[in-house]
């Protein structure tokens, strides 16, 4: 007799992803020489349907896998984002990869695997689920870092990034064994009635030290300072379009993860996670402000940039109300256009057949390719926060829900480090527009790579004439995860 | 018989999991280490969940224990083959030879 624990219905979209990944693997294993062509647009397209799959779905919550698995409003709108940032991240590579000789079937698939991950997180209902999804999203990332690999600078972020995130999973696993010991239950929803049951009551020591391991752990995937230490290696040597793909999706799965955690069964705890979640937003923001300021390499640059942009959004997680969970959707829906916007333009710095990736290598890029250029300056401008950009926006909602929530301070502190940040952006710029130009970059091969930076510039630009279909079904999915 | 009280086995996750980070970080000779000291963590992890299962008369914990032995046989399988090919770029497999970037 099968219960209504074994009912798959609500895990269709990562059961078609699964079963989809599955065929791929089939096919590629026998068709190698063709396959290496055809599956990463077929891995897009199945991201795309799975997008799909997902809109129109039930808001109210329903379990599967025996209550280890919950899909609900949250979870569906943060899955449509990473699916979608997945699909665009993807289709900046095939330009990288066959320039590069690594054109291979095995690419797409394990960021198919991965994503797969990234949307089990996102449904996470226990410490198994969260564990299980948080290694299938990590495990074929460790591959991708290191997967051009004859050469040695992506070997060696591959080797670093295991390591370290290896460890990360070390002290998330030890974390969920501690709240399983000292609460006796794995799933969320038993720990936050039995947390409400017990109105309020301290938290045992054990549970508490659990927890902090556990958004340690957390804190490790998003690039969170202190435990940022990975980031500049890692999006350096890894293979440009990997990086890409790191940046995107990754982040919004690791933070829908620590929303659910820290709003449904420690959402009567707030006090004991808000003094963490905020010392760690501010050593983020700074350290995104001052370190990104020396680089010369542009992957690098952003890897602070992206820390930096982790702070801010922790903000919003640090406010703890319903309006914060909102501002920090929001936030990262804007932060994957952007990002994927401008790795798209890094991608398209090829000069005589090589990539290169100085930021001095953009010098007068405003006369040899005046639409890239403009591109890329619209995505700096967004990054940095100068209104009436997309980024201006994400950093408004952010700073707002921290002042309704009493944390002047905080949204003080995130205002003056976007001032000093705006400083390396706009470097960017000025090198672009104004600096002597460097031999002008290699003309595109193919259109891909160009539509998706035309998209995301036109989504960047747009976003204030039509901020309402992301800002309102964030706020859906916000009440959906508060279950108000 | 005298059963063994819950916290000797804390205490012994506790010791295993504080070796294996400070192999990790301590390490300056090869890699080979810091695989065996992540093995370490997980399976001090294991000691945990194992002994908090019995305690607790609940047999999620030792579930998830067979999870974890299996999710580490995939990660030791993945770092290892990132550390050979690592070794053939390098030739080396020295810790204080991985600093081709700052950082």
């Amino acid at each position: 007799m099968l219960g209504s624990g074994f009912d798959l219905s609500p895990a269709l979209p990562e059961a078609f992803l699964f079963v989809a990944g599955l065929a791929l693997l089939a096919v590629a294993a026998w068709r190698e020489r063709q396959a290496n062509g055809f599956t990463l647009p077929l891995v897009a397209l199945s991201f795309l349907v799975a997008a799909l799959l997902l809109l129109g779905r039930d808001p109210t919550p329903t379990l599967a896998f025996d209550g280890h698995f919950v899909a609900d409003g949250f979870a569906n709108f943060v899955k449509v984002l990473i699916l979608l940032a997945a699909a665009g991240s993807l289709l900046l590579a095939p330009a990288w990869l066959s320039d590069e000789g690594v054109e291979r079937f095995e690419f797409p698939l394990l960021a198919l695997f991965s994503t797969l991950g990234m949307a089990m997180m996102v449904s996470a209902n226990s410490l198994l689920a969260l564990y299980m999804a948080l290694e299938l999203h990590s495990l074929p990332l460790y591959v991708l870092a290191a997967f051009k690999r004859d050469e040695i600078r992506a070997t060696e972020a591959g080797l670093k990034y295991f390591v370290l995130g290896a460890l990360a999973s070390g002290l998330l696993l030890y974390g969920c064994s501690l709240v399983y010991g000292f609460t006796g239950t794995l799933r969320f929803d038993v720990l936050a009635s039995t947390f409400a049951g017990k109105g309020g009551a301290v938290l045992p020591l054990g549970a508490i030290v659990g927890l902090v391991f556990v958004v340690a752990g957390l804190a490790f995937k998003l690039a969170a300072v202190p435990f940022h230490m990975w980031t500049p290696d890692v999006y350096e040597g890894a293979p440009t379009p990997v990086t890409a793909f790191l940046t995107a999706a990754p982040k919004l799965a690791a933070f829908a993860l620590l929303l659910r955690l820290l709003f449904q069964p420690f959402a009567t705890y707030v006090d004991e996670w808000q003094q963490v979640v905020i010392l760690v937003a501010v050593a983020s923001m700074l350290l995104g402000a001052f370190a990104a300021i020396g680089q010369s390499n542009i992957k690098r640059l952003m890897a602070y940039s992206s820390i930096g942009h982790v702070g801010y959004a922790l903000v919003g997680v640090a406010a703890g109300t319903g309006e914060g969970v909102h501002a920090v959707l929001v936030y990262l829906g804007i932060y994957l256009v952007m990002s994927i916007g401008t790795f798209g333009c890094i991608l398209m710095m090829r000069r005589q057949g090589r990539y290169v990736e100085a930021i001095q290598d953009l010098a007068g890029l405003s006369r040899s390719r005046p639409l890239m250029a403009l591109a890329l300056a619209l995505f700096m401008f967004s990054l940095a926060g100068i209104p009436p950009l997309a980024g201006f926006f994400g950093k408004l909602y952010v700073f707002l829900a921290a002042i309704r929530a009493d944390l002047v301070w905080l949204a003080v502190v995130g205002v003056l480090t976007s001032v000093i940040g705006a400083f390396y952006y706009l470097r960017i710029v000025k090198i672009m527009y104004f600096d002597e130009p460097a031999e002008s970059f290699d003309p595109l091969p193919r259109p891909g790579l160009g539509l998706v930076v035309a998209a995301t510039a036109v989504l960047v630009a747009g976003f204030p004439l039509l901020p309402g279909p992301l800002v309102e079904s964030a706020q859906a999915a916000a009440r959906s995860l508060l279950g108000s | 018989m005298p059963a063994i009280p819950l916290s000797h086995y804390l205490v012994l996750a506790a010791l295993l999991f504080t070796i294996g980070v400070f192999g990790i970080f301590l390490n300056r000779k090869n890699v080979i280490v810091i695989l065996m000291s992540i093995e370490l963590l997980l399976l001090a992890i294991n000691v945990n969940f194992v002994a908090f299962s019995a305690y607790l008369g609940d047999l999620a914990g030792q579930a998830f224990a067979m999870f974890v032995l299996t999710v580490a046989a995939a990660e030791a399988a993945i770092g290892l083959a990132i550390v050979v090919v690592y070794f053939r770029n390098r030739g080396s497999i020295e810790v204080e030879d991985i600093n081709l970037m700052k950082g």
